[in-house]
């Protein structure tokens, strides 16, 4: 491992993908496999979750298309450099912000879109200039020999290497220096990551997860609201981060809201869900155990039926389900739906704020000012009013987390941004040294005064004030340009004198 | 657990909201604002009690550019605290997208010795712009400095809301047990891996802003009394003790021995012929870090009177990579130059150490300023000057690598204090729309799906 991170180090120093020709090439590679070997993708997948072609086609393939097509258009403007507005000091000296790469940057995927997952961050990694190493999770072990096998068949083997292993390689991966680590998992693992990253001062992208909440009020169309619930708890089997993980609504609707999922359950899988070739599998034995472990004690309003041999857990509900129980103190990540009574949106507010802030939180009302009020009243990684997981597929938001949900965000132009150094510059005339001789020591009233004049802001919220700033900077700079040998002590002394005047009544 | 009370307290003035309303923020605000008039004197006397900082360095930089970023936060608060609408696809086209700007709660500050107001206020009005409750800790090494703030900031401002915790390396480390939803920590590397540590048992999200060796490259062709003068200010200015200052100086033989007498000439302009004397030149903030500098004084070829037992300005010429000087980042009144032969030489120099804070580069050759930034990494850079892009708020301020994590100043520092939340806003109506993404799927339902959702590449025409 350390020889593999040390190749790319090496290779990202040759300075091989600093051009961005070479970026849209690596990028225009990427689209390329992932569409010449999508079935093979398409099966890797199907192997580790049991998941249906178009499911997985839209799951984990489309979005990522999506991202190819956006990053390669866009990158030419992402990566230029950005001119900044300039204060009276620096109006004549070229003020911009540079995107340079990181280095060698790490992507720790998750087993649960187990492709995508990798692939969406390493877009944005390559497209900021970086050499990235790429680790997919074994728990998807399909996915992760695949990815092994086909991205060195169209990326720069040694810019891009894929690591593959467990929890002892990723540990020893963690020991090497990286320029940024982006990981996607759980909390618990999410602390473990920060914790190596800290010793080489490494920033980090955390995308962990939580209970998402899913308000429903009670003023709304119930039935919508359930059918989009449906899709976005059920989807993948209930293994999706930003999954509803429990609804929040009050006991009057309770039996309406589990009579509406049923039927479009009915909908969605037909009668016998096991039979559907829609309806996906969890992903080993162990999450299997852990899902059912929380279904002790529940009243199960619909559902509750398992098949340990092929990890099949049928889309469940639960009702009246007490803030205290097991199903409600860690993220379900399954097809098990509690509600959990309440008596009016203060209460579901203030349910949400003594929890941990969820990655993701969900309101469904006809009420405006409701939704407005609930996103004001609470903190959360992102937010959809009206429906569930939508906000994620919308690349110009930011996807990430808030506290124990996670930190930094990517999607979009922020994955460029979230593995780029945004790098400041000043660049000044080496002749008109006249400016400077009054920064000088030693300190006179005069330049005392000269620093105030041309560094402090005033405050004001007039326009006319700034006009006349920037028609004095001119004026200024104008006569220096051209006379500064003769007349830079007379103009500075004539702006000075204004300046006593009493300009900042103007002001 | 000595502060859970304090953090506790401030946790629940949190939950109430009093500290979300605009007009709360300003007023909070408006009170620094007065804290720094008000106190002028007493920060003027502070700083010079500390380490001796001349007059107008102390008005300059921690009155002064606090002031510009109070005004500026002050003037655009409305404008940063807005819903910043998105571009949205096809499929959301009827929809209400946005990014909200949700402060993170309560978050901490540490600060450090050199510029022990700018480094705390700056990021504090950040802090506070952005809807935190905010526990601030001075650094203890520049003591008075730390007394004026634990004494006056909270007859400014408001106690339920922002709190100031004293004390040393003990305090500290009990202060970081606890948690906090940010951490702004301005120090060295060594103690900056100890805070990400610290923050990482919480899942903090940490900005850094470290330090490192500034590596300043001289080309052949530049004018040599102007930046002998530029280097000579950033150098000196605070005695040395800038995390931006310029650290030393990479330039070939020949410009060398045209650079010493230059910058001999700057350092006697700037402070006379006894820079102790002068009340324009700083001293080292305590005998610790006096010491500590002195030793670093063996080392090359002395080419500035005044000297070891002094601590005045001094400049080292032929200094070797090895020699004690170029070990460590100095923080003090020292200069040295190493030779190089050429600008390649120096760019390898600089990219075979960590990446440091800043990089300056003086040259009347565009290209060659250009070569140099292109070719190497740093947190900022200024060309043919030293310092000067920290006094553009309009630029972010942060470093890479060793050199830290994060980037502040005008608007960066609000949003560095601000969660991004991306949020959409849906229409309860029109399912319609909605049920190609639903199961049971078909290839026909995914051709659909894949037209609204995706984004193609332009040359490429949909049809929907």
């Amino acid at each position: 491992i350390q020889q593999v991170v040390g190749r790319a180090r090496a290779a990202f120093k040759a300075g091989r993908c600093r051009s961005l020709e070479f970026r849209i090439q690596q990028l225009k590679a990427l689209e390329r496999m992932v569409k010449e070997k999508e079935r093979e993708i398409l099966a890797a997948i199907k192997a580790d979750l049991h998941k249906c072609g178009p499911n997985a086609y839209s799951h984990e393939i489309m979005g990522l298309l999506g991202e190819l097509a956006l990053t390669m258009e866009k990158l030419s403007s992402w990566a230029a450099p950005q001119p900044v507005k300039r204060n009276l000091m620096t109006m004549r000296d070229e003020a911009f912000i540079r995107y340079e790469p990181l280095g060698v940057v790490l992507i720790i995927g998750a087993w649960n879109y187990p492709f995508t997952l990798i692939m969406q961050p390493l877009v944005g990694a390559i497209a900021a200039g970086n050499a990235v190493v790429v680790k997919p999770s074994e728990i998807s072990e399909n996915t992760a020999k695949l990815i092994a096998d086909i991205l060195p068949q169209y990326l720069d083997q040694e810019l891009y290497p894929v690591v593959t292993g467990g929890v002892p390689e990723t540990t020893e991966l963690l020991k090497q220096r990286f320029d940024h680590i982006l990981y996607t998992g759980n909390s618990a693992v999410g602390k473990i990551v920060m914790a190596a990253a800290a010793k080489h001062l490494t920033p980090v992208t955390l995308e962990l997860g939580g209970k998402s909440p899913c308000y429903i009020d009670s003023d709304c169309d119930l039935a919508v609201a359930c059918r989009r619930i449906t899709w976005g708890k059920y989807m993948n089997c209930g293994q999706t981060c930003i999954a509803p993980d429990y609804i929040l609504c009050h006991p009057s609707i309770q039996s309406q809201v589990v009579e509406n999922i049923k039927a479009t359950l009915q909908e969605f899988y037909g009668a016998d869900v096991k039979s559907s070739p829609d309806y996906e599998r969890i992903i080993n034995k162990h999450h299997f155990k852990r899902i059912l472990g929380l279904l002790e004690g529940q009243k199960i309003a619909h559902g509750g039926e398992t098949d340990e041999a092929s990890c099949f857990i049928a889309p469940t509900i639960l009702t009246d389900v007490s803030p205290e129980s097991k199903v409600m103190e860690e993220e379900i990540f399954g097809p098990v739906l509690p509600i959990v009574p309440v008596k009016s949106v203060e209460e579901a507010i203030e349910f949400i704020n003594l929890r941990e802030k969820p990655l993701a939180l969900y309101v469904f009302s006809n009420k405006k000012e409701l939704i407005k009020r609930v996103i004001s009243e609470t903190s959360s990684g992102g937010f959809t009013g009206n429906d569930v997981i939508m906000h994620f597929f919308l690349s110009t938001l930011p996807f990430g987390g808030v506290g124990n949900s996670g930190m930094g965000a990517y999607h979009g132009k922020h994955s460029f941004e979230t593995f780029s150094h945004r790098r400041s510059c000043l660049i000044k005339d080496l002749k008109m040294e006249g400016t400077n001789n009054l920064r000088y020591p030693p300190i006179s009233q005069k330049k005392v005064d000269w620093a105030k004049f041309f560094i402090l802001k005033r405050f004001n919220k007039g326009q006319i004030g700034l006009a006349l700033l920037a028609l004095l900077g001119i004026v200024a700079a104008v006569v220096w340009k051209n006379h500064h040998s003769v007349l830079k002590r007379k103009a500075l002394l004539i702006v000075l004198a204004v300046q006593r005047l009493g300009w900042p009544n103007v002001w | 657990h000595p502060y859970a009370g304090l953090v506790s307290h401030l946790r629940t003035s949190w939950l109430s909201g009093r500290t979300r309303p605009m007009e709360y923020r300003v007023a909070q605000l408006e009170a620094l604002g007065r804290f720094l008039d008000d106190k002028k004197e007493e920060i003027l006397e502070a700083t010079a009690s500390d380490m001796g900082k001349p007059c107008f360095e102390a008005f300059f930089s921690e009155i002064l550019l606090c002031k510009n970023e109070l005004h500026q936060t002050l003037n655009n608060l409305g404008q940063w605290m807005k819903d910043e609408h998105v571009g949205k696809n096809l499929v959301t086209q009827l929809d209400s997208a946005f990014i909200r700007k949700d402060p993170y709660g309560v978050v901490l500050i540490i600060g450090p010795w050199n510029y022990p107001v700018h480094l705390l206020l700056v990021p504090l009005i950040g802090a506070i712009a952005a809807g935190n409750c905010v526990i601030v800790k001075p650094s203890e090494i520049s003591k008075n400095t730390e007394r004026l703030m634990a004494e006056s900031l909270s007859c400014y401002l408001d106690n339920d809301c922002y709190a100031v915790v004293t004390g040393g390396v003990q305090e500290t480390t009990k202060l970081l047990e606890n948690k906090f939803d940010f951490i702004f920590f301005t120090g060295s590397p060594a103690v900056g891996r100890v805070v990400m540590s610290a923050a990482a048992r919480h899942l903090t999200p940490v900005t850094l802003e470290l330090g490192g060796k500034n590596p300043c490259y001289v080309s052949d062709s530049c004018h040599v009394q102007n930046a002998a003068r530029r280097l000579a200010w950033g150098r000196f200015f605070n005695a040395g003790q800038t995390c931006i200052a310029p650290d030393y100086v990479l330039c070939s033989l020949e410009m060398q021995e045209k650079l010493m007498p230059a910058l001999r000439e700057a350092i006697a302009e700037f402070f006379g012929p006894n820079p102790r004397e002068s009340p324009d030149f700083g001293r080292m903030v305590g005998d610790k870090q006096f010491r500590r500098v002195r030793a670093l004084l063996s080392s090359g070829r002395v080419a500035t009177p005044g000297g070891v037992q002094e601590m005045s300005p001094t400049v080292l010429a032929d200094v070797l990579p090895s020699d004690p000087v170029m070990q460590e980042e100095i923080f003090g009144p020292i200069l040295p130059i190493v030779v190089v032969a050429n600008m390649d030489e120096a760019i390898d120099f600089i990219n075979a150490r960590p990446r440091p804070l800043a990089i300056y580069a003086f040259s009347s050759d565009s290209k060659v300023v250009n070569q140099v930034l292109e070719r190497t990494s740093s947190g900022g850079f200024c060309g043919n000057d030293t310092l000067m892009h920290f006094t553009l708020t309009s630029l972010p301020f942060g470093g890479i690598g060793n050199s830290g994590l994060g980037k502040y100043h005008g608007k960066f520092t609000f949003d560095t204090f601000s969660h991004q939340r991306g949020c959409l806003h849906r229409n309860m109506g029109l399912e319609a729309l909605n049920s190609p993404r639903y199961p049971p799927y078909s290839q026909q339902k995914m051709g659909l799906v894949t037209a609204t959702f995706e984004i193609k590449r332009r040359g490429m025409c949909t049809i929907l």
